[in-house]
């Protein structure tokens, strides 16, 4: 090793030791249990560089894999990440086809048996409409699935082809759905149920995509927009927005470490009301 | 709020705004040219033109009682009239802390907060926006101590009562939106009276949402929809994304997607308002306090909803 990699490693090693001091320090606090990230301004940022057309996207993957191992040392159970919309569909067929080209790699990636989802014991899971995906992204992400299933630390969950109010939109059809059969059995022993049974809030979220998760205490923006663009409307009713106007390529630790710190100011009130809330309704 | 700032310039390429036919929104074509931080700041050189405006104010008289001018104003300088949201949102937070800060009761709070929106309606009627949607009391907030639930309540069947004439002159239209079945009995009727009274008028309408909460809503509709598919007038596949939007209480009025969010005292959340419909919204949070919250701080929310780039998903060139 000459001396440059030899300072260099040096480097990474203390870089490493003062970022899980950090995140001891943090989780002294509370620590969110989940956290969804707004992945925007990948293609601002190949702008911004004058790079190739889709850099902007591969390096937004890395990234984003980075930010997974952060939030698995913070302590942080469920990641959540906004890869690719419904609306999306509407871009260039070209990027279309390049983003799903890219997500098919990852998932790829993440099947083998040394990649960071076994390594940090993370299962994935897919929200959103897949059967808009093409077969192989589509038979990728079942693999993926299948084959992190067991692991149990923390729980990754990709949108693609998602989008709130479709999600919303196939929960409401499940529940009703389930009203009409359960009309339909004549097996039931109570039975009313189902005739004057009305449709609860707890009926509509066991369908939802999102079940696996609990609410978002955190919802990070990148690329300085502030909006939710169809992300989880339902499910972050009560969350933090926590908005930066850094690009998604550029996001690193330190981001994180605010959102936590953000949300470490506000959670004890935030809590007391929630448990108000469940005494009172 | 916290936000790590870091100047990114991008390029101000002006181009025609091409109207979007989706939900009767308009696209916004000027690029963002100042960083947007959690923190609303208007940028510099809108800054001489703002107290341009601001001395103005002082020559009107907004009456607290007072009366909506039949013309459209001028807008503030800065302002584009082709880019002004049809629709915009007001989360109305910090009445408590506002009184605290002055040590007075929080029931003080709560009526500086009305006169608050006073202002906001006129501003709204003389500068043509369509829809205004006010979160008044959320369901929520029924976790309050009972004495200021109770103010509250009693405070809104005052305003409404008093404001009754003034808003029918003005051409408003008010809705109330939100679970009534837990409101008393007085109150129940006079919304009902005032929604009667005012259905005809078209300049403004005023949405109140009270005991509101955006789930609710949503499990509303649901419950709705079962009815329907139960009698078989609907079948499961019919299910989609306007069916709802149509069983949704937004659906009295011809524009029930914000395109504009703006909540006061810094805090950054939606606090179960209006989910379904805040799909594509533009939020702006402000620092100041509700009963702070004027023409001035309007005129910067609006300036900031009308630098943004909306694209729905979709790219621009």
């Amino acid at each position: 090793m000459n001396n440059f990699s030899k300072v260099r490693s040096v480097h990474q090693k203390l870089s490493n030791l003062f970022r899980k001091g950090v995140c001891k320090v943090l989780q002294v606090g509370p620590i969110p249990t989940h956290v969804a990230f707004i992945m925007n301004g990948n293609r601002r940022y190949d702008q911004k560089l004058n790079l190739a057309k889709g850099t902007g996207h591969s390096i937004g993957i890395l990234v984003m894999l980075t930010m997974l191992m952060h939030c698995c040392d913070l302590g942080i159970r469920y990641v959540t990440v906004y890869a690719f919309s419904i609306d999306n569909f509407k871009r260039k067929p070209e990027e279309v086809e390049r983003v799903m080209d890219l997500l098919k790699f990852t998932f790829e990636l993440l099947s083998e048996k040394n990649s960071i989802a076994n390594l940090y014991s993370v299962k994935f899971h897919f929200a959103g409409n897949l059967d808009l995906l093409s077969e192989p992204v589509k038979n990728a992400a079942k693999e993926l699935m299948a084959n992190t299933v067991n692991n149990s630390k923390a729980v990754f969950t990709f949108c693609v082809a998602y989008t709130s109010t479709d999600e919303m939109v196939s929960a409401i059809r499940e529940a009703c759905d389930e009203r009409r059969r359960a009309m339909q059995e004549p097996k039931k022993t109570d039975e009313n149920y189902g005739l004057t049974k009305p449709v609860e809030v707890v009926d509509i979220e066991k369908h939802m995509y999102m079940a696996i998760a609990p609410h978002p205490d955190i919802v990070v923006r990148t690329a300085g927009e502030n909006r939710l663009s169809n992300f989880l409307l339902w499910q972050t009713a009560c969350s933090q927005l926590y908005s930066t106007p850094t690009l998604w390529p550029e996001v690193n630790f330190w981001h994180l470490v605010l959102a936590v710190l953000n949300f470490q100011r506000n959670h004890f009130y935030l809590d007391k009301q929630k448990k108000l809330l469940e005494m009172l309704l | 709020m916290l936000s790590l700032r870091l100047a990114i310039p991008t390029v101000n390429t002006l181009s025609p705004p091409k109207p979007k036919p989706k939900s009767g929104l308009v696209q916004t074509a000027s690029n963002q040219t100042e960083i947007f931080p959690s923190r609303v700041s208007v940028p510099k050189r809108y800054g001489y033109k703002l107290q341009a405006a601001t001395t103005d104010v002082a020559n009107e008289e907004i009456s607290v009682a007072g009366e909506f001018s039949e013309e459209e104003e001028e807008l503030p300088e800065g302002l584009n009239k082709e880019l002004m949201p049809k629709h915009v949102a007001v989360i109305m937070d910090g009445n408590g802390r506002w009184a605290r800060q002055r040590g007075l009761p929080t029931s003080a709070g709560h009526e500086a907060g009305v006169r608050s929106l006073r202002e906001l309606v006129e501003l709204c009627c003389r500068w043509g926006i369509q829809v205004l949607t006010v979160f008044a009391f959320s369901y929520e907030n029924w976790i309050r101590p009972k004495v200021e639930v109770d103010f509250l309540l009693s405070l809104f069947e005052r305003t409404l009562k008093s404001e009754l004439d003034t808003t029918s002159r003005g051409g408003i239209r008010i809705s109330v939106i939100g679970d009534s079945s837990k409101l008393p009995a007085s109150l129940q009727e006079l919304i009902h009276d005032v929604e009667e009274t005012t259905k005809d008028n078209s300049r403004l309408q005023l949405i109140v949402a009270v005991s509101y909460s955006g789930k609710y809503d949503v499990v509303q509709a649901c419950r709705s929809i079962a009815e329907k598919a139960k009698h078989g007038n609907i079948q499961l596949e019919d299910i989609n994304e306007s069916l709802i939007e149509q069983e949704l209480e937004t659906n009295c009025t011809e524009f029930p997607y914000p395109d504009l969010l703006i909540r006061t005292s810094g805090e950054l959340r939606v606090s179960n308002f209006l989910l379904w419909q805040l799909a594509y919204t533009e939020l702006v949070f402000v620092q100041q306090l509700w009963p702070d919250f004027g023409k001035d701080e309007f005129v910067e929310a609006l300036t900031s909803y009308q630098q943004r780039q909306r694209r729905y998903g979709g790219r621009h060139s």
